[in-house]
């Protein structure tokens, strides 16, 4: 038996301290031992990006992280992105332009494209198709997600440029 | 009288009912990482199991060790066939007459199949344990290919006695399954003999598989104290597992309540019971304790239901103007190691029998014959109704056919046959009535969007500086006018293992006027949540947004066959339709109570009762529904509650006119999908936001089916595209912008016209898709290329033609 | 889906790395960003029982372009390549590379380092560095020496690279103003049917400098000498990009799989070079 590792990190604002074996990937802690079940597991070859999170700035694929890695990270998921109180633009403009179906990549898709935004304020269309190309959807099309992101960006570009 | 009373189109309005783009309800939770899928579920004592897995296509299971993996830490139990078979439980019946085994007994016969079953503390323990289990295998000669596997002397089906009839009739050989016939053999035998023209052609459909993002699971959870077995699971029809699941363990059925959470994406991949769950629930049985299974993403390619893999032999004629007189199919049908088929009891072939598609042909036969060989077990309806994509792909691959024999332009051959509006209801040659259809107005609606004179021109010209050397880049352009055959079905002829596919809906009004439905469907992302409410919104009165709908939960849902093959919204779309008329009909004796009229001078009006010529005097359908629990009303019982069940008279015939317009590089194999413009005929169009949404992703998984996406095999039938690497799903990158349209042909026999339309966009767009290919390639003698037509494919075919010189 | 138990280690110095390396020997492997070993550890296809992670080694995460030379620390991550603006001058064929390689996620974790030093042939960066003459750093409890990946490539995972070394940095000298990185692949993640990486230069009109690798075309990236010497000296009219092909074909020696036949790759192989050149000779 391996000696486990005394693991810090922080998820969506919330300071986490536990001990985990060194083989338990990321996306586990978040679902298993943390609940944070937003982020799905949609294959074991890192293509789906199902398991997409933000880990300190970057977007990544949870089930390519062992738990190790991320000690010390700043993990952002879904769940921290908004709720009920205060919605993410994406999350309005996702249901505003019908960017889900079944409703299992959205979590990943919502997270990589608030970070793609971030990379770039103003993508087009090619800009969003490449920026997402690591999230896989097999009910969409993809052609509402592009809307919804497009959507997202022009309000949150409006809205920064009120706020100047 | 009431100044401020807003008119009748904004009180329709804030219904959103049928025809609304209402947003999504569902979307609130998954938008905030608040959906509840299975894997999601967690229990206290919750155990996980995983499967050891042959690594063999065919092979005998000499022995089983499980000494080593029971000393791994967490490891609980292992569960073989013989453990499982005092329960009877190491077969379980398919959905299509055959057994199949739930663990290996004495042999397996494809790769991947399920050989033991570890039950541990956690995943991480099972993972272990899996590793440790030790299986000593003799191999067995491999049969992968359909018509070598109806000759050979290898026996893959040692259980089945090759000279008794299997669930389908009479077997040919003892790798073969069942014949299934359709039409006139010898009249169409005749008519091809005699006709001026007969093309012909072996079209072939490949395997593929559904492949929806999360994979199958479930929590089994026995409740020892109490008797009840609770089943959680990605089931697209939990009332049918329900039943199984009684009919197979021996527990009643009031004491299994089975559960479909949200599922993410079904697609026809669950559908059917597989392994996993009986193991599981075996597993919690034996333990006591809830168990959990979720599949790996290989094992789900590798070992869950696949799709198509149909050889179909065809041959069509015409007189030399063009007019089809005859259509004679067979097909080679490759089931796996066992028939897992989903499809109605009475048709082993699904609706195949449909391929005359949407032209007026006279005589036609279709024979098919079903094969064992050493693969997954199988097929589905993915994205589809029941084979009704390999119909479509046959048809309309072998107008392409006959065009080319003809030497005509593919549209107008496509035009002249169409069958005429005025024909229907149309009786096909195969056996079905076409509810209704204006096909040639779809056509000439399509070929106008996309200025199709125009592509047509501009193809000669690329041909033309193609054979100049001035370019590498062909142009095809794909055509389709499909139709097809959703909303099984008719009680009389359409059951699931005995249980007829009616649908259902039960209704109940609260007093303050909003209302619960439940249905015997189950949404895996098509949006019933949303839509169903819209449907009862109109019908009823209520604003959508005061009801809930609820699927899923056999202790309270009405019995219903689930949600594939685009059968919500006829059946069950249907049945809540005829629930909320019933609602109506009372309220309407409501109203008339209250008003003080007689029931026949009250008229509905939008989301009220009117007295008839007295508008003024009305009662609200919130009015009525707070008097049902108030008033006592001579001869009508309290409450405002309804229940339909509904058996569809027929299955409705959604139709469209796909246009794909593609570009390819002779050199590379490479395409690029310049143009896609779908034109979808669904009926009634409830909400056209979901039916666009609905188009888009099954284009797409049509682009993935006919561009790359294959489960193949090599001659050890070992799998070769067992994970996302190479299993083809398009990225946002690979996937076009696509261009929707419709028409409205409503179906005279539903009652609100509706047809639905999930599964159309996979049935006409693989066609399109591949017809787009085999269009760049017809200057230069092509006829028939199988797909996938990924790269090499594509190359190929130009190599072959000599394009590479 | 979860690997075998193992132990980690994440030192925060070199020496400590290679102290664990030399311990355990192939029992022990170094991962920088992990997306290569992870997904393999979970699919049980690489047993690892000790894992080093080197993201808290100093000093292996910097890009630097100074004059003509270019060094990137092993750490360095395709995201990062992509970003920087120094590289994107001095080395634009490094940042073109980059963007056709996996998806945003995994360039955001995956690094050069470990795209080099694996010996994986269907990696996009190996056959890159040969184009580039690049030199990788190879630090080990013997101390410090530089093997040029043109050397560097043994077999499909085999490299000169013994257990208990650490590739710390790549590095080369930019010259050449023609590049392109030019790469045939099914769809956006996937790795190539058929690439190529060519740098050249122009004087008075004719090809003064090539150079020319083929990436997943054989069980090591090639550099193919052969097909750099057919442009030298010419205009790089057709005859000569032919030569250049047929002399790039010769060396290469591609297998059959699921992307398809050897005679299908053969010709892609020599459509991808073709338009490598012609766009990398456009630029010169």
């Amino acid at each position: 038996m391996t000696d486990k590792l005394h693991i810090k990190l922080t998820v969506n604002g919330q300071e986490e301290e536990f001990l985990a074996e060194p083989r338990e990937l990321l996306i586990y802690t978040l679902r298993e031992r943390l609940n944070i079940t937003g982020p799905h597991i949609g294959c074991e070859t890192s293509h789906c990006g199902a398991c997409t999170i933000t880990m300190d700035g970057k977007s990544v694929k949870a089930c390519t992280v062992f738990i190790g890695q991320a000690n010390g990270a700043d993990v952002t998921t879904i769940e921290g992105m908004g709720g009920p109180d205060a919605l993410h633009p994406l999350q309005s403009a996702f249901k505003e332009h019908h960017g889900l179906q079944c409703g299992y990549c959205t979590p990943g898709m919502i997270t990589r494209a608030a970070k793609l935004l971030e990379e770039n304020p103003s993508p087009t269309e090619e800009d969003i198709r490449f920026g997402m190309s690591g999230n896989l959807c097999r009910c969409t099309g993809y052609q509402n997600i592009v809307k919804s992101i497009l959507a997202a960006a022009a309000e949150m570009n409006a809205a920064k440029e009120a706020a100047e | 009288m009431n100044d401020m009373t807003p008119d009748r189109e904004e009180r329709k309005s804030s219904l959103k009912g049928m025809g609304s783009s209402r947003k999504r309800v569902e979307d609130a939770r998954f938008t905030q990482g608040k959906g509840n899928y299975v894997d999601d579920i967690k229990l206290d004592g919750m155990l996980s199991g995983d499967f050891v897995r042959s690594p063999y296509a065919h092979a005998r299971v000499v022995d089983i060790n499980t000494e080593a993996a029971l000393k791994v830490p967490g490891v609980l139990a292992v569960l073989t066939a013989k453990d499982l078979e005092p329960l009877g439980l190491h077969w379980m019946p398919t959905l299509a007459g055959d057994k199949q085994m739930v663990l290996a007994d004495g042999k397996v016969l494809f790769q991947g199949q399920e050989v033991a079953f570890v039950i541990a503390k956690d995943r991480f323990a099972a993972a272990d344990g899996i590793e440790a289990v030790e299986v000593e295998y003799e191999e067995l000669p491999v049969l992968t290919d359909p018509f070598e596997a109806l000759k050979s002397d290898v026996v893959l089906r040692e259980d089945l006695d090759p000279t008794a009839d299997g669930a389908h009739g009479p077997r040919k050989h003892h790798n073969h399954i069942f014949t299934w016939e359709a039409g006139e053999k010898d009249a169409t035998e005749q008519v091809l003999a005699e006709a001026d023209v007969v093309a012909e052609e072996m079209i072939y459909y490949h395997r593929t598989h559904p492949c929806p993002l999360e994979t199958c699971g479930c929590v089994a959870s026995m409740d020892k104290v109490n008797g009840k077995l609770t089943l959680w699971g990605t089931f697209q029809a939990p009332h049918a597992i329900r039943t199984v699941v009684s009919l197979i363990s021996g527990i009643e059925e009031h004491n299994i309540r089975v559960i479909s959470p949200d599922i993410g994406g079904g697609f026809g991949n669950k559908v059917g019971a597989y392994a996993g769950y009986v193991c599981s629930v075996v597993a919690s049985i034996v333990t006591g304790q809830p168990v959990k299974w979720i599949e790996d993403r290989m094992d789900n390619l590798m070992t869950t239901a696949f799709a198509r893999d149909y050889w179909m032999q065809g041959k069509i004629s015409a007189t030399k103007d063009g007019k089809i007189t005859g259509l004679w199919c067979h097909t080679t049908a490759d089931h796996g190691g066992f028939d897992a088929c989903a499809d109605p009891t009475k048709f082993p072939a699904g609706f195949m029998n449909i391929c005359t598609g949407s032209y007026d042909i006279p005589t036609a036969y279709l024979a098919v014959d079903g094969v064992y060989t050493n693969k997954a077990p199988g097929g589905v309806a993915y994205r589809c109704s029941f084979r009704v994509t390999e119909a479509a792909y046959f048809i309309e691959r072998m107008v392409e056919v006959l065009a080319i024999e003809l030497n005509m332009d593919a549209a107008e051959l496509r035009r002249i046959n169409f069958i005429k509006k005025d024909q229907f209801p149309y009786n096909s040659a195969l056996g079905w009535e076409y509810d209704s259809g204006d096909y040639h107005t779809a056509w000439d609606k399509a070929l106008k969007a996309v200025n199709y004179d125009d592509l047509r021109k501009e193809q000669s010209a690329r041909v033309a500086a193609f054979q100049r050397g001035e370019t590498r880049k062909l142009l095809g352009i794909g055509l389709t006018h499909f139709t097809e055959i959703v909303g099984a079905g008719p009680v009389k002829n359409c059951d699931i293992l005995g249980l007829g596919m009616f649908d259902s809906c039960e209704i109940r009004i609260h007093p303050t006027g909003s209302a619960i439905a439940r249905l015997g469907t189950i949404s895996q992302g098509q949006g019933h949540a949303t839509t169903f409410a819209q449907i009862l919104a109109t019908e009823i009165g209520l604003p959508a947004d005061s009801i809930t709908i609820e699927e899923g939960d056999t202790d309270t849902a009405p019995y219903g066959l689930g949600t594939y093959g685009s059968r919500s919204t006829p059946v069950a779309g249907a049945a809540t339709a005829m629930a909320g008329r019933k609602i109506r009909a009372k309220a309407q004796m409501i109203a008339a109570y209250l008003l003080e009229v007689h029931d026949d001078d009250v008229e509905f009006d939008v989301d009220r009762f009117v007295v008839k010529g007295a508008p003024e005097r009305f009662k609200t359908m919130k009015d009525i529904a707070f008097a049902s629990y108030n008033q006592a009303i001579p001869g009508l019982e309290p409450g405002l509650e309804a229940v339909s069940y509904y058996d569809p008279p027929n299955m409705t015939y959604p139709f469209g006119a796909y246009i794909c317009v593609m570009e390819l590089d002779v050199d590379t194999g490479e395409h690029e999908i310049r143009q896609f413009y779908a034109l979808d005929d669904c009926g009634t169009r409830i909400n056209p936001m979901i039916i666009e949404g609905q188009v888009h992703g099954g284009l797409t998984e049509a682009l993935a089916i006919a561009m790359g996406q294959e489960i193949a095999y090599d001659e050890m039938g070992n799998v070769k595209t067992g994970t996302l690497m190479d299993f083809f799903l398009p990225t946002a990158w690979e996937t076009p912008h696509y261009t929707t349209d419709h028409t409205t042909t409503p179906s005279p026999h539903h009652p609100i016209g509706a047809k639905g339309v999930g599964e159309s966009p996979n049935v006409g767009g693989v066609p399109a898709f591949s017809n787009a290919v085999h269009d760049a390639f017809r200057a230069f003698g092509l006829r028939q290329a199988h797909m996938p037509h990924d790269h090499w494919r594509v190359w190929k075919i130009a190599n072959d033609l000599g394009l590479h010189g | 889906m979860i690997p075998a138990p193992f132990s980690y280690h994440r030192p925060s110095a070199l020496t400590d790395a290679i102290a664990i390396l030399s311990k355990h020997g192939d029992d022990a492997r170094v991962m920088a960003g992990g997306h290569s070993l992870i997904p393999m550890m979970k699919l049980r296809m690489a047993d690892i029982p000790h894992l080093i992670d080197l993201q808290d080694i100093p000093n292996l995460s910097d890009i630097s372009v100074e004059g003509s030379r270019v060094r990137m620390g092993a750490m360095v991550t395709q995201a990062q390549v992509i970003a920087d603006q120094g590289l994107a001058h001095a080395a634009p064929l490094l940042k073109e590379a980059a963007l056709q390689i996996a998806d945003p996620q995994v360039r955001y974790m995956g690094t050069v380092g470990g795209n080099v030093a694996n010996g994986d042939p269907a990696n996009d960066m190996p056959g890159l560095m040969q184009c580039l003459d690049a030199s990788f750093t190879l630090v080990g409890p013997n101390g410090t020496r530089a093997v040029n990946a043109r050397a560097f490539y043994e077999a499909a995972y085999m490299t000169a690279r013994e257990d208990e070394e650490v590739l710390t940095e790549i590095s080369f000298d930019a010259h050449a103003a023609g590049y392109a990185y030019e790469k045939q692949k099914r769809k956006i993640g996937d790795y190539a049917t058929a690439a190529s990486a060519v740098l050249l230069s122009k004087d008075g009109g004719r090809c003064s400098s090539a150079s020319i690798a083929m990436t997943n075309l054989s069980d090591t990236p090639i550099f193919s000498e052969a097909a750099s010497a057919a442009l030298i000296g010419t205009q790089l009219d057709d005859a000569a990009i032919k030569q250049a092909v047929t002399a790039a074909l010769g060396d290469i020696d591609p297998t059959e799989d699921n992307r398809g036949p050897v005679a299908f790759k053969m010709h892609v192989a020599g459509v991808i070079l073709t338009r490598a050149i012609q766009r990398a000779w456009s630029r010169a």
